[in-house]
């Protein structure tokens, strides 16, 4: 999966949960979910779930610990859809 | 300090009318909001009927957002955000994330129990090791306190935010709590309320404890029969009711407008002694409750015009009109008027209390009693003690100046509250 379809995903997925709806406009890369998002912390765990659910994979506790930002985000992801 | 308390917004989300302009209108009216229940039917529930409040998601809309109303299973918090904004907003006070904190106003929103569909959710998620796939949203939808803090949140309160439970006294209670906290000078404004969810795993117990009728799945409206001769059980029902207390001083100042005063009132416990059990009241505790609100008041029982009675339809009625004519030291035709709001609603359980009390007010400020239904055949023990023209069966439009309230719990507990309409 190219970067540029991972990213539309992923925005996808954060939309309902982004209260910075310009922010969300211009995702990328480097965009961070909360204070670039402003995503409520606790909704972080919200979002992992649905993109475990999005890509059908599963998200360790330590990966999830450092899934705040786009760029960690799409590299979890390409590491656990590798490893299927 | 002492300050004077009023009434200064109302809201309700009861299985008869959500919203103050439908629920005047139902009271005024009788219209019964007990409708058959297929759920209760398909779990072979004893009583199968039930009340509830109507809230299409259109309506949901307005008090959550899209985000919030993701996951979101926990209708006992969705009536008291209703009942407690709408209250808020009656009184025209502001709302909204871009209000800053409040100091001066809290609330204490009372809740038997809270999300107890969210929580069955998680409960099989957990035992299914699923807990990782919680997510965010079972906390905040099953602490005790969710309700009060959503509403804190949504109207920016910053004094004490709290919630209370006493069962079905939990109404009555969150009012004399907040009553007290303006009165001692603590707070101006306190948004006072309790709710009950709705749903089998909130009544299944009453239906297991064999309280509830089972006498009317087929008639609904006539199910819940306060006060009659054919009462069988109470009919469960569910919702809210929110009040805005306020400081006489900080009414005036904003040019608020006023339903009515709070005097004051009492709660006490029977202790479980004597008559008294913990599903029974104990007599003595509960007349004692009464005088001590009348006193706690400063007027006499001879100046009551009408009472709002706890009055569930079980066999207890009777035994409750005695308690009431024993504590006011009156019968017959020198009665106060009486009525109760479950013939209509059902028992709202921890919301019921509150609900009739925005009903209480509502006939103070508007001058009316709401008609008691379904009680064309009134228990002979009850018309024993008191004259069947002080239970009004038709609406009738009379200057109210005192109404006392009185709700009673599960554990023998007992709250009594004394309005005024203010002048």
């Amino acid at each position: 999966m190219d970067k540029e379809t991972l990213i539309a995903q992923l925005k996808e997925i954060v939309k309902p949960y982004a209260k910075n709806q310009e922010a969300l406009l211009n995702i990328n890369e480097n965009t961070d979910f909360v204070n670039d998002l402003k995503i409520n912390s606790a909704n972080l765990v919200d979002v992992i779930l649905d993109v475990e659910e999005q890509f059908n994979i599963v998200i360790d506790n330590e990966s999830m610990e450092r899934m705040l930002d786009v760029k960690s985000a799409m590299e979890i992801i390409e590491a656990k859809l590798a490893a299927k | 300090m002492n300050k004077r308390v009023v009434v200064t917004g109302l809201g309700v989300a009861a299985p008869n009318g959500v919203g103050i302009p439908a629920f005047t209108e139902a009271i005024k009216t009788g219209t019964s909001g007990i409708r058959h229940d297929a759920g209760l039917a398909a779990l072979q529930f004893s009583c199968q009927i039930a009340g509830k409040p109507e809230v299409p998601e259109s309506l949901q809309l307005q008090y959550l957002d899209p985000l919030e109303l993701r996951n979101f299973n926990s209708n006992g918090i969705l009536y008291g955000l209703i009942a407690g904004m709408d209250a808020w907003k009656d009184a025209q006070l502001p709302a909204g994330a871009g209000v800053p904190p409040d100091w001066d106003s809290g609330t204490i929103f009372g809740a038997g129990s809270a999300g107890v569909d969210k929580l069955r959710e998680a409960i099989y998620k957990v035992d299914d090791m699923q807990v990782r796939r919680l997510g965010s949203t079972v906390v905040p939808q099953t602490m005790a306190s969710g309700i009060s803090a959503w509403l804190g949140g949504k109207l920016a309160l910053a004094n004490q935010v709290t919630t209370n439970s006493s069962a079905c006294a939990t109404g009555a209670e969150s009012v004399l709590m907040a009553y007290d906290r303006i009165r001692y000078g603590h707070a101006k404004r306190m948004l006072a309320g309790s709710t009950s969810d709705a749903g089998p795993y909130i009544w299944g117990g009453f239906d297991g404890l064999k309280v509830c009728t089972f006498k009317h799945n087929d008639n609904p409206a006539a199910g819940s029969r306060p006060m009659s001769a054919s009462a069988s059980g109470f009919v469960p029902g569910s919702g809210a009711g929110a009040l805005v207390l306020e400081s006489l001083d900080s009414a005036l100042e904003r040019g608020a407008a006023i339903y009515a005063e709070v005097l004051g009132g009492h709660m006490n416990s029977g202790a479980q002694r004597g008559d008294g059990s913990m599903t029974a009241p104990n007599s003595t505790a509960v007349q004692r409750c009464i005088r001590e609100a009348i006193k706690a008041a400063g007027v006499t029982p001879e100046e009551i015009d009408a009472i709002n009675g706890h009055l569930t339809a079980t066999g207890k009625d009777a035994l409750e009109i005695e308690n009431w004519s024993i504590a006011l030291g009156r019968k017959g035709k020198d009665f106060p008027y009486i009525n109760a709001l479950k013939c209509m609603i059902g028992h709202c359980l921890s919301g019921s209390g509150s609900i009739e009390l925005v009903a209480a007010v509502l006939q103070l400020h508007e001058g009316f009693l709401f008609p008691n239904i379904n009680c064309e055949d009134l228990h002979p023990d009850i018309t024993a003690i008191i004259d069947p023209e002080k239970i009004p069966q038709q609406l009738l439009y009379k200057d109210l100046n005192l109404i006392a309230k009185a709700s009673f719990g599960f554990g023998d507990v007992n709250a009594c509250v004394i309005l005024k309409k203010y002048k």
